[in-house]
């Protein structure tokens, strides 16, 4: 054990690691290949049979098309198949770093409460016409869902920060957050009116059929104003793996990166839910899809998220429109059904550990 | 050289004081301190104190650091994480912390470095998970030394370790702290390790420190009563080194 004169293998280290790296990005690649793929069949897809040539020539030469395939192409199928995409990118990225502060496999927007929280705040805007923000009234829904995730958010936050709090004490108080915020759900189910409970249902199955272009921004904006945010702190959380007190020992402020963290968190789990409603498979399971791939370095951690989740909830939408012809299924519905055989192949047919 | 002076150092938890009224001066680069101390004694809570990383009264006073964006690292006790990650990328991390995405090759050799030091480059690709917990504490040291610290505090740095890599690991720390002027820190259990391989001895109890110097003057049958709870004596091998031989419990 001592500093010896290079020997040959000197380079090994240095070598392969640029060789593990490169192997990522062309991971990541294939990904973002396969994702675009699954874009381009879910505007393909629905009840009006166009070819892909008809889609391609619509969004490329849009002028030369009927204004029956424009409507469809870039009013229809567009802001579903880019929602899938948004939703499904910000639901995972949420749920990787839930589970990367909290150091918990089954920490995501679902399981600790935070989508119940939103769909409440959501649906106390409809029924009770409530807004927990009385200076937006016309941004009510969107703003009490945001609400409601952010106290859920910083519940778990400082629950975490506690004396004595273990990672299973957080997933019990997480699952007692989603049975609360359900009771109080169907509450107001039970005292809705017609309309505004086949509102409230909505959230509770999720759809994408309701997106619309400045929903897709909305999303999208928030997404992409969070992911510098987090890569910034790309060494950082990585090292929040290793354990608080290693984190801490390489000089990372771990409460003040828990904070920051968990704040954005909100932002992203709550916004799409309030579009979209409660999709629960895809912040649990897109992050350990990626963590599979590439390990938990976040510089590729956090674009695979991005991938695995975008890309989970595209193929689900696709799914959703193929297996009933004509009809559109509940996407929350479907991505469990997609995702769970998907996620069993990658955890018995891969040797790398879950987690 | 780097010299570290406590003065009247102290930390508490909430309401409960674990640690006060630490002092010395001789903590000097190139040279290595045992802190040794009964179980719950404050030995981490010290290191967490000098490193920062815990608020208290009194002061630690760092002079001669060359390095004054992290001239302290303090090396857990906990090796423990269930990350993802390589034993290379675990190193790389903590090399990286503070810095941008981008990976130099000066960096990445520097890990090489490190890891053939310690004698670890064949774990160099293999998880975190699969290690076993020698062989995470080896990596432990690997995280703290790859950033050139010029104070580290180890944090029984030996303990999941075998005998022969317990004592490779406390010669290989004297060597580099003698080579690269670094004072180091470490808290072990094990005595003779202490009377082998540190110049100084700092002993804390219940949070107080009970006495501090030269190795040889530390580590008495009177200390060992009075600390330890136990009747024991310091002689002389057939190389003439000190062993420390523990008779019974004291009385």
């Amino acid at each position: 054990m001592s500093v010896v004169a290079a020997p040959a293998g000197v380079l090994a280290g240095r070598e392969r690691y640029r060789a593990l790296a490169l192997r990522r990005i062309v991971l990541l690649s294939a990904l973002a290949a396969a994702l675009f793929a699954s874009v381009c069949a879910d505007m393909a897809l629905g009840p009006a049979n166009y070819t892909i040539a008809e889609i391609f020539e619509s969004l490329f030469r849009s002028e030369h098309v009927s204004d029956q395939l424009r409507v469809v192409v870039w009013d229809i199928r567009m802001p579903i198949a880019l929602m899938a995409v948004t939703v499904g990118a910000s639901l995972s990225v949420a749920g990787a770093q839930m589970q990367t502060i909290l150091a918990n496999p089954l920490a995501s927007p679902f399981t600790l409460g935070i989508s119940a929280a939103a769909s409440f705040g959501a649906a106390l805007a409809l029924v009770a016409g409530t807004a927990l923000v009385p200076l937006a009234v016309g941004y009510m829904v969107p703003i009490n869902a945001f609400v409601m995730a952010m106290v859920a958010a910083l519940f778990i936050h400082f629950a975490s920060t506690m004396r004595g709090v273990t990672v299973e004490t957080i997933v019990l108080l997480g699952i007692a957050l989603v049975f609360t915020f359900n009771a109080l759900l169907s509450l107001l189910e039970y005292l809705a009116s017609e309309q505004a409970l086949a509102a409230v249902v909505f959230w509770t199955m999720g759809s994408l059929t309701k997106a619309t272009w400045p929903k897709v921004f909305v999303t999208a904006a928030v997404l992409a104003g969070t992911l510098p945010l987090f890569a910034r702190q790309a060494w950082a959380l990585t090292a929040l793996r290793l354990g608080e007190d290693k984190a801490a020992s390489f000089g990372v402020n771990v409460r003040r990166l828990r904070l920051q963290t968990m704040l954005t968190i909100s932002l992203l789990a709550a916004i799409p839910v309030s579009f979209v409603g409660t999709i629960g498979f895809v912040g649990l399971v897109g992050p350990h899809m990626a963590r599979m791939l590439v390990g938990e370095d976040q510089r590729f951690f956090l674009p695979a998220s991005v991938l695995c989740g975008a890309l989970l909830l595209s193929v689900t939408s696709v799914v959703s429109k193929t297996i009933l012809p004509g009809a559109i299924l509940p996407i929350g519905v479907i991505t469990a059904l997609v995702g769970v055989p998907f996620f069993f192949v990658l955890i018995f047919g891969s040797r790398r550990r879950a987690w | 050289m780097v010299a570290v002076a406590l003065a009247d150092l102290g930390a508490s938890y909430g309401k409960r004081t674990i640690l006060s009224g630490i002092a010395t001066d001789f903590l000097h680069g190139g040279t290595l301190t045992a802190v040794i101390g009964p179980n719950a004694a404050g030995k981490s809570t010290l290191f967490k104190r000098i490193a920062g990383l815990l608020a208290g009264p009194g002061t630690v006073h760092l002079s001669g650091a060359t390095n004054g964006k992290d001239p302290i690292r303090y090396m857990p006790q906990d090796t423990g994480g269930n990350a993802v990650l390589t034993v290379y990328e675990s190193v790389l991390l903590a090399a990286k912390q503070g810095s941008g995405w981008r990976v130099g090759d000066d960096e990445l050799n520097g890990i090489d470095e490190i890891l053939r030091a310690l004698d670890i480059q064949t774990l160099a690709f293999r998880e975190l998970g699969e290690l076993s917990g020698g062989q995470r504490q080896l990596v432990a040291i690997a995280q703290a030394l790859v950033r050139r610290p010029e104070v580290l505090l180890m944090d029984e740095p030996t303990s999941a370790l075998d005998l022969y890599r317990q004592i490779e690991v406390l010669a290989f720390m004297q060597r580099r702290a003698a080579t690269s002027g670094m004072a180091v820190l470490i808290a072990l259990h094990d005595l003779n390790h202490a009377l082998r391989y540190c110049d100084q001895t700092i002993v804390i109890a219940d949070g107080r420190m009970r006495a501090a110097g030269p190795t040889s003057e530390v580590i008495t049958p009177a200390m060992l009563r009075d600390v330890y709870r136990v009747e024991a004596r310091v002689e002389r091998c057939s190389r003439g080194r000190p062993v420390l031989i523990v008779d019974s419990p004291a009385a």
